[in-house]
């Protein structure tokens, strides 16, 4: 692996941008509030959407601010204001939990980026992509995977009257 | 290095940090946000191959769209369990979730 790096427009951007994603995510686990954690996160998933445009995915970078920074995260948001967090702050330490699980996500992270080294990607796309893509996926979309996007509207629309069935109040037996 | 492993390299460590608050934290609803951000680091994976990959092709972006519906419905349930449990048991500490062990 060399580390010539050239500093084009895209690295800057990426550069940036998956710096803000990383701080956003390590910065989350060490607030104490856990409506701060949810905005640090949001700020985490606004950096992602970015780097998508960096990557030519306008269409999934506008669905990814649109899911989960305006759905997810105020979901996550209603939830904690729903539940009480009074013990927030005095989290009691669990060291041989947390030295077990950075260890065990360090060794994940070293043989993931090992393996990243080790193989071989091709240096020049064979062909880009088209341009207006927001067609072109639309397109895709109702053609080719037109079944796979009926299921997931099932799969959607069962598990949001799931939702609703689990968090309706039950009536209390007469 | 090029741009391809930069990115496989940015969505390791996400899932990483992801992979570690899901298991250390406490509190339910940020283990839900934990698991969100490894679900945010495969996309990260499949919009990257969809533009760097052999042949690069709109196939990717499709799959990241499917993993966001999935991710939402998963959001959704899971925050319906936690306002249940919650009715129950009034805690929101993973820990505390023993039900079954009993």
């Amino acid at each position: 692996m060399n580390f010539n790096i050239e500093w084009t427009g895209e690295f800057v951007a990426f550069f940036v941008l998956a710096v803000c994603a990383i701080v956003g995510a390590v910065m989350a686990f060490n607030f104490t509030k856990v409506v701060h954690m949810a905005l640090s996160l949001a700020f985490t998933f606004v950096s992602l959407a970015g780097l998508y445009v960096v990557l030519d995915a306008e269409f999934v970078a506008f669905v990814q601010v649109l899911l989960y920074v305006g759905a997810v995260t105020i979901l996550m948001i209603f939830g904690i204001m729903m539940t009480k967090h009074q013990d927030e702050g005095e989290e009691k330490s669990r060291p041989l939990l947390e030295v077990l699980s950075l260890v065990g996500c360090l060794c994940l992270l070293a043989l993931l980026i090992l393996a990243i080294r080790d193989a071989n990607f091709p240096t020049e796309p064979a062909a880009a992509l088209p341009t207006d893509n927001t067609r072109e996926i639309g397109l895709q979309l109702f053609s080719r995977w037109a079944v796979p996007f009926e299921l997931i509207s099932v799969l959607l629309t069962v598990a949001f009257i799931g939702a609703i069935a689990l968090a309706k109040r039950e009536e209390d037996p007469k | 290095m090029n741009m391809l492993a930069s990115y496989l390299t940015l969505a390791a460590v996400l899932f990483c940090i992801g992979l570690y608050g899901a298991l250390t934290k406490r509190n339910a609803i940020i283990v839900l946000l934990s698991i969100e951000l490894m679900l945010n680091a495969v996309n990260l994976n499949l919009v990257a191959f969809s533009k760097y990959g052999v042949q690069p092709s709109l196939t990717g972006q499709i799959f990241s769209l499917f993993t966001m519906a999935i991710a939402a419905a998963e959001a959704a349930v899971g925050v319906a369990i936690l306002v249940a449990i919650y009715r129950a048991r009034v805690t929101v500490n993973v820990d505390e979730f023993d039900e079954l062990r009993r």
